[in-house]
């Protein structure tokens, strides 16, 4: 059958580029200070792809709404962090990404109840709205902002790098790892271990049973929709620091927390958890080792999984 | 008088332009149990539907204790008393037993002796065992038992059992007619569809029988004990003794 044909090439093809990046990671393990760097750059842009993807998956989950402002609201996010880093001398990075994460909640929160709630049931709809409040918002930071990258200044704390075995771990990079850590553990908990949570389980178990046993779903959306907005926002401040706030940050992230949401499965936040560190690696070890094959790299595995596995790794839903 | 319980009065609901139930009126007394019978397709589901607010009715009214609850979203209609056990179970499987009870929980105890979560595990002592197991890994009679504790954790005023008996081994069918007779006999009222209208007959007071979305029969038990020809021609099949 032609599908089984497809499946085979595509296989094929995974096997070959794996090897290439695997072999090219191990010749590059001769110099051990550049496998060190990378290998943490990976963890960091994972740390904040979870942290994006997270939100967008949880959305997704309840909500059935697939929210492209997501990376806007990163870029937002990074932007007011570096704002009131900018405006208030002193203030620090934890402060400003405390800010701003919850100014872009506030403003996810309008967005879920002002906008998308009107066209609830209209799902095309929806998402060409967060398409277009996502071009929106891009303007609204190129007409506030400008044009030109704003730096978004490292804790002093974090500036120099470890030290240990005689090699240079950067120190910011791991803080954001440990971080994208506990904010996992965090949402673990508050999903697993509360009832909260188990309402909004519950509304993506079965939608309309949950709101026949008295759950305000509709509270709980809005509720969701801020807590990914907000987390959102407080990871574009975090990734300030690797990244800084550009024009276009948003069509960065986007696509990588995208591939990371269908790679591990929509809805579920150990998969969320677990494809974006692979994907941070991927990307990161592809555009350093094979920059021509960046782009092959980094969609194959999500091109394999949608061929082999539509429900992603860990999800239970058909992206 | 004394106010009804639920009062439904005409009635007509639709799924998109397939009109389903044309002018369905009845009501129910305080603290007694309804019967709801009716063929495969006849609109029992769908009168459930309306009445939860999940199908929202195009005309008609329904009435909770004389407040109007016909238009209102499905978790205000649940907050105002009406608690629904549906066709098919429905429990969250990826919840536990525990998860599943409490998130129906819900804070108005108006009754002596409010439901709770030590109260349901009284009832049905399984529960209690399973309590951190997987809804969806239960068996069918335990989904049963967790979609009827789930309904009762938000103290409703009004009981929606729909077909409880359906797809069930005929011990667990008994012991879901047992749980009935005590919530009936703690004064719960209750409007029970059955397809098994044998269980349905032996706790229910009053009987209404739907026909292709339009009520055939409304009276009592009695009365269709003393007029069998009423089950053999509304529902088809014959429940003997
Ligand atoms: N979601 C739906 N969309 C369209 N038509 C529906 C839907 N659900 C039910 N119907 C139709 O409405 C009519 C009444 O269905 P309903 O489910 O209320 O019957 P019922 O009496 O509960 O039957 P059963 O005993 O099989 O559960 C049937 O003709 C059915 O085909
Ligand atoms: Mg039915």
């Amino acid at each position: 059958m032609q599908s089984s044909q497809t499946r085979t090439v595509l296989a094929l093809l995974a096997v070959v580029l794996v090897g290439a990046l695997g072999f090219s990671y191990i010749a590059s393990i001769r110099s051990a200070q550049f496998a060190i760097v990378q290998t943490l750059n990976s963890l960091a842009l994972g740390g904040l792809l979870f942290l994006l993807a997270a939100g967008f998956s949880l959305i997704f989950g309840l909500m059935r709404l697939a929210n492209l402002t997501h990376g806007a609201l990163f870029m937002l996010g990074a932007y007011i962090g570096a704002n009131i880093m900018r405006s208030y001398e002193g203030v620090s990075l934890w402060v400003a990404m405390l800010g701003s994460g919850i100014l872009v909640a506030l403003m996810g929160g309008v967005l879920e109840r002002f906008v998308l709630r009107k066209l609830s049931s209209n799902s095309l709809g929806q998402v060409l709205v967060t398409l277009g409040m996502s071009f929106i918002i891009a303007d609204a930071c190129l007409i506030i902002w400008g044009g030109d990258p704003i730096p978004v200044p490292t804790p002093p704390d974090l500036r120099a790098p470890i030290r240990l075995f005689g090699y240079a771990f950067p120190t910011y990079r791991l803080a954001v790892v440990v971080l994208a850590i506990v904010a996992a553990v965090a949402l673990y908990l508050l999903l697993e271990r509360t009832r909260l949570g188990a309402m909004i389980r519950a509304g993506v178990d079965d939608m309309a049973m949950a709101r026949a046993v008295g759950i305000p779903v509709s509270k709980l959306f809005t509720a969701v929709f801020m807590l990914g907005a907000g987390i959102a926002g407080a990871a574009g401040v975090l990734g300030g620091p690797i990244m800084s706030a550009y024009p276009g940050l948003d069509a960065d992230m986007l696509p990588l927390a995208l591939i990371v949401v269908i790679l591990g499965g929509v809805g579920s936040l150990f998969g969320a958890f677990v494809g974006s560190f692979i994907i941070g690696f991927v990307y990161t070890f592809g555009t350093a080792l094979l920059p021509d094959l960046a782009y092959v790299i980094l969609f194959l595995p999500m091109i394999l999984v949608i061929a082999f596995r539509p429900q992603g790794l860990f999800g239970r839903i058909a992206a | 008088m004394a106010t009804d319980a639920l009062t439904i009065s005409g009635l007509h609901a639709y799924y998109g332009d397939s009109h389903v139930l044309y002018g369905v009126d009845f009501a129910l007394k305080p603290s007694r149990v309804l019967a709801l019978l009716g063929r495969n397709g006849a609109g029992k589901t769908t009168c459930i539907s309306s009445i939860m607010g999940l199908l929202p009715p195009r005309k008609g009214e329904i009435k909770l204790f004389g407040k109007t609850v016909s238009g209102l979203p499905p978790e205000t209609i649940s907050r105002m008393g009406i608690g629904l056990v549906p066709q098919g179970r429905r429990i969250f499987p990826t919840l536990s037993v525990r998860e599943n009870l409490i998130v129906a929980a819900q804070r108005q105890s108006e009754g002596e002796k409010p439901w709770n979560l030590d109260r349901i595990y009284d009832l049905f002592p399984r529960m209690s065992e399973r309590r951190n197991q997987l809804a969806g890994s239960l068996s069918g009679g335990e989904q049963q038992m967790l979609a009827i504790g789930r309904a009762l954790m938000s103290n409703p005023k009004v009981l929606l059992l729909d077909e409880p008996s359906e797809g069930l081994a005929p011990l667990i069918v008994q012991e879901v007619g047992r749980t009935v007779q005590r919530l009936k006999d703690e004064g719960q009222a209750i409007i029970l569809v059955e397809q098994n209208s044998q269980l349905a007959l032996e706790v229910a007071d009053q009987v209404v029988i739907l026909n292709t979305g339009e009520v055939a029969f409304d009276g009592t038990v009695e009365d269709v004990r003393a007029n069998p020809d009423l089950i053999t021609q509304n529902l088809g099949v014959f429940h003997g003794h």
